[in-house]
């Protein structure tokens, strides 16, 4: 039978739509005009600008150190979360801890956000890089939870009982048995962390008060206070690195199986 | 709350295992959550934090026109923005779906890489891109569909525009899953019983997709009614939705109780659809035990 070209020609509309912004992006960072709609020759003053300008390297340092502490503790976590629902799936206490280990994924950001600015004001916490890391652990846990949860849904437990049988105590459990099975679950749920937390700029605009900055911030003020070609400069090597990352995990993954 | 001499040894680990994120979550998530609606009902103090006392002042001035109206721009916006991804994801899921299985891979890599840029870059692309000065204006012009006067940006189309940008894959990725596990025959079979095409998509595909195009539904429409930076950057003051009037109340004007009326208005908004559908899915899930087909 035949089948209609309409759905193929909006798929294709759709990728061109896609793709549009992004390479008009790039093509812009290597452009030297201050208001881009004319193409002016390839050249990389906006990169130079960019490695010249100390604000960003400090937003870099700030958005490291918060992904670093965001990944560690939300790995541990999100991993004793998983091992909790799985282990012990059908109690009530399971239940609610579901729930609650589910609802950052649909909660608006801009309400954890706020929600958040307000505990810590109600508190008397002063806002920096710390509440920033506690903010951001609270969403990435869920999503580290639900990528180890995903992992252990095909785990067979009889290899823990066996190891018990065994005269295996817990922590070598642990450490021999769970964590090397569930690596590839724990591997990926640290890379989501880490990308969330660099990404994040909602829940951070609201709790990072006025002296830490991250590199969304950083962009923002950018975007909303002038230098725009930084920012595509900027774009594009943060794009270089997100492909090459993703490309490499992937081979990694592949070469591993 | 049991008495820890009460549990068993099984309850005891359970415990063990699951305080670390139970205590995290409720003091960083279900805490914050109650302060939202707690705070409403508090005066704020000059210096941008929360004063003594208790007030309803907060909450009756939420009834304001110029909020009410924000309430329904961001309600519209919201929905129009999740009917445009579904009309663009449907082909776009059908097509992932019956393509071989090497173009699916491919297709599928198409659709997900743009997204691995940060969300603010691509705002800012789109803001680059409709700026007056910006190549989409110059094609408009060329074409003869914009005047010199005609401005892109700070409007409700812009965001609109911007939004379906973002959430688009969002919508596709759902619907291609559904569609996948569509058995494409009974599309054969109603054409070979005399059915137009159309008819064909309507009756019996979309039916079949229905549990996709739900959850594209809702994950689109939740944080589109959330949306805070897209509103913020391209849309000015006549684009402005309940997301960035709250940000406003907080950085502006610095008044905490008022950003805490309004988020609990979001807070219920955003409670509504997720109720409707669980609601829905139990009623849909009875008649199909009452039908005799499982589940």
């Amino acid at each position: 039978m035949r089948r209609s070209r309409f759905p193929v020609a909006v798929t294709a509309a759709v990728l061109a739509f896609f793709y549009l912004p992004i390479i008009v992006l790039v093509a812009n960072s290597f452009n030297p005009a201050r208001f881009s709609s004319r193409w002016q020759g390839f050249s990389l003053v906006w990169y130079r600008r960019l490695f010249e300008s100390p604000e960003v390297w400090q937003a870099l340092k700030n958005t490291l150190i918060v992904a670093v502490a965001v990944t560690a503790i939300s790995v541990v976590l999100g991993t004793l979360a998983a091992f909790a629902l799985h282990r012990y799936a059908a109690s009530r206490l399971q239940r609610v801890h579901y729930t609650l280990i589910y609802a950052p994924l649909v909660v608006p950001e801009i309400l954890m956000g706020i929600g958040l600015l307000m505990a810590f004001v109600a508190a008397g916490v002063p806002l920096g890089l710390v509440t920033i890391i506690l903010a951001h652990v609270t969403f990435c846990v869920s999503f580290v939870a639900m990528t180890v949860l995903g992992r252990l849904q095909d785990f067979d437990f009889s290899v823990v009982e066996a190891a018990r049988d065994l005269g295996a105590g817990w922590g070598r459990i642990v450490r021999k048995v769970l964590v090397p099975m569930l690596m590839p679950g724990i591997a990926a749920g640290a890379l989501l962390a880490f990308t969330l937390s660099v990404d994040d700029f909602v829940i951070t605009f609201f709790v990072a008060g006025p002296g830490a900055t991250t590199l969304p911030l950083r962009i923002y003020s950018m975007i909303k206070f002038g230098a725009p070609p930084m920012i595509n400069a900027l774009s594009t090597l943060l794009l270089a690195v997100t492909v090459t990352a993703v490309l490499a995990s992937r081979r990694l993954s592949r070469s591993k199986r | 709350m049991y008495h820890c001499g009460d549990l068993t040894p099984k309850q005891r680990a359970e415990w063990l295992v699951s305080l670390p994120t139970l205590a995290w979550l409720a003091l960083f998530l279900v805490i914050p959550a109650a302060l939202i609606f707690v705070l409403a009902f508090r005066p704020a103090d000059p210096y941008g934090g929360i004063g003594a006392g208790w007030t309803l002042e907060t909450v009756r001035a939420l009834w304001a026109p110029s909020n009410l109206a924000i309430a329904v721009r961001t309600l519209w916006i919201s929905l129009l923005t999740t009917a445009v991804c579904l009309v663009l994801a449907v082909p776009a899921g059908y097509t992932i779906a019956r393509a071989s299985e090497k173009w699916r891979n491919r297709l599928l890599m198409l659709v997900i890489v743009p997204f691995w840029t940060s969300f603010l870059v691509r705002v800012f692309a789109w803001r680059s891109l409709l700026h007056p000065e910006g190549p989409v204006k110059a094609l408009l012009q060329a074409a003869g569909l914009a005047g010199p006067e005609t401005t892109l940006l700070y409007n409700p189309a812009a965001v609109v525009l911007v939004m379906v940008y973002t959430f688009l894959p969002f919508t596709i990725l759902p619907i291609y899953a559904a569609a996948e596990k569509f058995d494409f025959r009974i599309v054969e079979a109603a054409r070979d019983l005399g059915a137009r095409p159309f008819q064909a998509f309507r009756k019996v595909f979309l039916p079949g997709i229905s549990q996709g195009l739900l959850t594209a539904f809702l994950v689109v429409f939740i944080p589109a009614l959330g949306s805070y930076i897209i509103p913020d950057l391209v849309g000015g003051p006549s684009g402005e939705m309940l997301g960035s009037k709250i940000a406003q109340r907080v950085f502006t004007d610095r008044n905490l109780p008022h950003a805490s009326a309004l988020s609990a208005v979001l807070v219920l908004a955003v409670m509504a659809p997720l109720v409707a559908v669980l609601a829905l899915q139990r009623k849909k899930k009875r008649a199909d035990i009452i039908m005799g087909e499982s589940p």
